[in-house]
């Protein structure tokens, strides 16, 4: 036993006082009772231990190696500014390294953090109830699609209508992870010239026994939906409404509680934009709420609010008989860990910016984007796809194919949007572009005199 | 009380100004039936209400960095910091999912790397990244069985065996595949049972899942049997890596037999619990798997990297999420093992099982019982407390909650659930034994308070923010958001 030994503190000494306690001369010892045929002596293929300031070095040289210059690319990720208190609170020891709260008495910084977070969540959406995070918003919703079809107990048929214009991956998450349970996914193509869901699509549908939509805000496109009446004719037929909502956005739109004359019933969508960098897709968090009448249906964590013995006001994990640890093969979900610190981030990042300054954020991306689309489709080559109201994202298209336009952007420096042509062929040449509140009338500038330079 | 949460320190109109755009824009192309009448209930706060609020919260947690945290089956090892400090650099932290992959290079060769290691780390042939938790990896992990059966014509296999001991997720997870979930019992030496295994096993058998070493504490020493077993059944061996820390460079599931697996690297590979995530649980696979691997993985060509995708796996069960899982997460693991080397991940499985094995044996000999004390522990162990309940009244509950009073972290109580009155204790390897000796004297202590003075120990926490609290009235009174008129 030498002494480097990272995050080992054990001394020399402390080494053989333990081993003489245990009655044996070697670590080694420990392991008598794996078989010796399964016992390794090395690994191989890992490389020896570098120190901090070794690792260091080799980080800085592999992030810097990432390029990344002015990013118009939404796509469900979005650069938004994050106050500096929000990580630094979240980076504190006390909330980073604490596990899930199953010590309620020593865990209730985490405990009323995610009572706030649900709260949040709560009123922003218009719902009853929050749980305490999914994995992201694909998950989420696959796991709100087989809430919904257990549910919904006067469903005639599995069906589950899904909108075209939904996020492609969203659409593969919930193909690959409700596959078990042989649903029967159908997606409703989007208009032609508006990009939102079209509702002649829909007709076919009626009086079908259908289990549930999902309806998302905005969708893939941008494109704003008509959720009041999408959310009526689907109740209509019996169906659980599922909003799949982009949050900062609902700083500005129509409330899924409030949509139609009952209101959605579960809401989910990717919590990313509430104060997560884009970090290369993660870690972001999935939220997830519901009516009061699904609780019990809902997977993942909840906590509320009791009081101690003292009659003092306290929070714990509850509703805990929904859960793998205590229902096993009955439980709603096999979701334990979540992604806690996420929510955090997000409760702190909405604390701070209110509702005021969320609805800032939300209405500036939204005249960025908007401005943006105006000079876009000015230029020479470049039309625009549809036409009809859209949050912080649109489409455009080109006469000859994205790619190559793109790489020619990436290397001034400019990240152009995400090319649509592989998922939806059909709009030919069409590019997704997203502004959001980070960029600048300049920012605006040099990617229309760039994009002009290339094309 | 009226100033408990962020919203009871709301004023109207307050508001942290800088953090928001200065101007306030009107939007006049947007037509008013999509639009948002009223506004949320938000708090409205300054900044500093905000850091002083969130920073005294934090104070109210036990964590890692304040506290030992024997948590068993948690892993509550030093999160070395350097961790968190360079996952954070802006050329990771600003970087879209959807960059060009050849603007994506430093990171995807990080993955790529963490990929290859794990690799070696499991004796497996294969990984994926993405999975976002050790459930999902299980997801993942059972749904690549199914596929795998299904490609075979296989159908009338229904059945998923997972041991009376197992962690929830298992069969939770068994059962989000839409399997039966079929439990066989443990033997009293904390073994599987092998005869009621080959009575279980059948056409009708998918696989098996387990966790080696056991929830109980100790290594599964005939898992070589087990697998044939399995494999001559037809079925396939999940392995739940929950509790890889234990046998890390000492022994590898690949070569146990093992055909899939998942490893938690917020438990093993030393990322932060967050508070209950996000975690990451990469998923690896033998031969017969291959094919059904999740996507994205992370291919190499030449020096350059890239994102494989159904286009190479197409009999991949699919995507899990949008992206590519918690790839901040990953890179905090990839830096874990850089730090620490082949030779310090070896020692890894060393010390958490010289600790725990110490810390075993200081317990027994002040008196307390643990119900395999003919066995080796592996990186944690069980306490029984079945004794002391009958004779003193007191509960593991009473116990752990005592411990708080003491600055430590309760271990898992009432898990496995087998065990009556336990605790489930893992020191980790990154405790000192002179740490490890003042947890063994509390708990010595307290078990002399149970006997002398023992409604301190049953109404304990004393020194926390609050005693113990009302779970019943939790769940009745389903008080879940803050509003306005209930304060």
């Amino acid at each position: 036993m030498g002494f480097d030994m990272p995050y080992i503190p054990h001394t020399e000494q402390d080494i053989q006082q333990m081993l003489a306690h245990l009655g044996i001369d070697s670590v080694d010892a420990l392991f008598s009772e794996i078989p010796e045929n399964l016992r390794i002596q090395n690994l191989t293929g890992i490389p020896e231990a570098l120190s901090e300031m070794d690792v260091a070095k080799l980080m800085r040289e592999r992030a810097h190696s990432n390029k990344h210059g002015l990013c118009f690319i939404g796509a469900g990720a979005y650069e938004h500014y994050i106050p500096a208190v929000v990580w630094d609170i979240v980076s504190r020891g006390e909330i980073l390294t604490a596990y899930t709260p199953y010590q309620a008495e020593a865990s209730q910084g985490t405990l009323q953090i995610i009572y706030e977070y649900q709260s949040m969540i709560c009123h922003l959406m218009k719902m009853d109830v929050a749980n305490a995070s999914m994995y992201d918003g694909a998950s989420a919703l696959a796991e709100a699609v087989l809430m919904a079809a257990r549910a919904n107990k006067n469903a005639t048929s599995k069906t589950i209508l899904l909108p075209k214009a939904l996020h492609p991956a969203y659409r593969q998450a919930i193909k690959s992870i409700t596959a078990p349970y042989h649903l029967e996914l159908v997606e409703i193509p989007f208009h032609n010239q508006k990009g939102d869901l079209n509702v002649d699509a829909l007709q076919k549908y009626a009086g079908k026994g259908i289990a549930a939509m999902v309806i998302a805000q905005p969708n893939f496109f941008g494109a704003l939906e008509d959720a009041d009446a999408l959310t009526n004719w689907a109740h209509q037929q019996g169906a659980i409404v599922i909003a799949c909502v982009n949050p900062l956005a609902m700083a500005l739109l129509k409330a899924p509680g409030t949509w139609g004359d009952k209101g959605a019933d579960v809401v989910v969508g990717d919590g990313q934009p509430l104060g997560a960098p884009l970090a290369s897709g993660g870690p972001y968090f999935g939220f997830m709420s519901c009516k009061q009448e699904y609780i019990r249906q809902m997977p993942g964590r909840i906590v509320g609010r009791t009081v101690d013995v003292d009659g003092k006001a306290g929070f714990v994990l509850t509703m805990q008989a929904r859960e793998q640890h205590i229902r096993r093969a009955k439980a709603t979900s096999n979701i334990c860990s979540n992604q806690a610190l996420m929510a955090t981030a997000a409760t702190i990042y909405m604390s701070l910016l209110g509702a005021e300054g969320l609805k800032r954020v939300a209405t500036t991306s939204h005249v960025n984007a908007k401005n943006l689309r105006e000079k876009l489709i000015a230029i020479k080559g470049v039309k625009s796809v549809f036409n009809h109201p859209f949050f912080h994202e649109f489409v455009v298209c080109f006469d000859k194919p994205v790619a190559p336009i793109l790489e020619k952007l990436a290397k001034r420096g400019i990240q152009g949007g995400y090319d649509l042509s592989a998922d939806y062929p059909e709009l030919g040449n069409a590019l997704l572009v997203c502004a959001t509140e980070t960029k600048s009338e300049a920012d605006l500038q040099t990617y229309i005199q760039t994009l002009e330079k290339v094309l | 009380m009226s100033e408990l949460t962020i919203y009871d320190k709301s004023s109207p109109k307050r508001r942290a100004t800088s953090v928001a755009p200065l101007n306030s824009v009107a939007i006049n192309d947007i037509d008013s039936k999509f639009l948002r009448q009223e506004k949320p209930l938000l708090p409205e706060v300054s900044e500093l209400d905000v850091v002083r609020h969130y920073t005294q919260l934090s104070q109210k947690n036990f964590s890692v960095d304040t506290h030992f945290y024997p948590l068993g089956s948690c892993t509550m090892k030093y999160n070395p910091h350097i961790m968190q400090n360079l996952a954070s650099l802006c050329g990771f932290a600003n970087l879209h999912p959807y960059s060009l992959v050849e603007h994506s290079q430093g990171v995807l060769a990080c993955l790529y790397e963490l990929q290859e290691y794990l690799k070696q780390i499991t004796g497996m042939k294969a990984v994926a990244l993405s999975p976002m938790a050790g459930a999902h990896g299980e997801f993942a992990g059972v749904a690549m069985i199914r596929a795998y059966h299904e490609a075979r014509g296989d159908s009338a296999r229904t059945e998923i065996i997972v041991p009376d001991a197992a962690h929830g997720t298992n069969p939770a997870s068994a059962m989000m595949c839409n399997y039966v979930v079929r439990e066989i019992p443990t033997l009293p030496d904390g073994d599987v049972n092998l005869v009621a295994l080959k009575e279980a096993v059948g056409p009708q058998t998918a696989g098996i899942m387990l966790t080696n070493p056991s929830t109980l504490g100790v290594f599964e020493r005939k898992i070589s049997k087990i697998a044939k077993i399995v494999h001559d059944a037809g079925g396939l061996l999940y392995y739940d890596g929950a509790n890889l820390n234990a046998i890390l460079g000492k022994a590898r599931p690949g070569d146990m037999g093992f055909d899939v697996m998942h490893t938690n690297l917020h438990k093993t590979f030393g990322t932060p619990h967050g508070g209950g995530g996000p975690g990451s649980g990469p998923v690896a696979v033998g031969k017969r798997l291959l094919p059904f691997l999740p996507i994205p993985v992370v291919g190499k060509k030449g020096k350059k990297y890239f994102w494989l995708t159904e286009k190479e796996i197409p009999q991949s069960i699919g995507r899990l999420s949008a992206f590519a899982g918690n790839v901040g997460i990953m890179l905090r693991a990839y830096i874990y093992i850089r730090l620490l080397g082949a030779d310090g991940l070896k020692r890894v499985g060393e010390f958490s099982t010289l600790n725990a094995n110490y810390l075993m044996k200081k317990l027994q000999d002040a008196g307390f019982v643990v119900p395999f004390p003919e066995r080796r522990a592996s990186h944690e162990f069980i306490v029984t407390l079945r004794k002391e309940a009958k004779e003193l009244g007191i509960t593991a509950k009473d116990f752990g909650k005592r411990l708080l009073d003491y600055g430590f972290h309760a271990p898992t109580t009432y898990f496995p659930m087998l065990i009556s009155e336990c605790l489930l204790i893992e020191p980790t390897e990154t405790e000192s034994k002179q740490k490890i000796d003042a947890f063994v004297e509390i708990m010595a202590k307290i078990l002399d308070e149970a006997k002398t003075n023992v409604d301190i120990v049953k109404t304990a926490p004393h020194t926390m923010s609050v005693k113990r609290l009302d779970d019943v009235k939790a769940a009745r009174d389903m008080n879940f958001v803050w509003k306005k008129d209930k304060e």
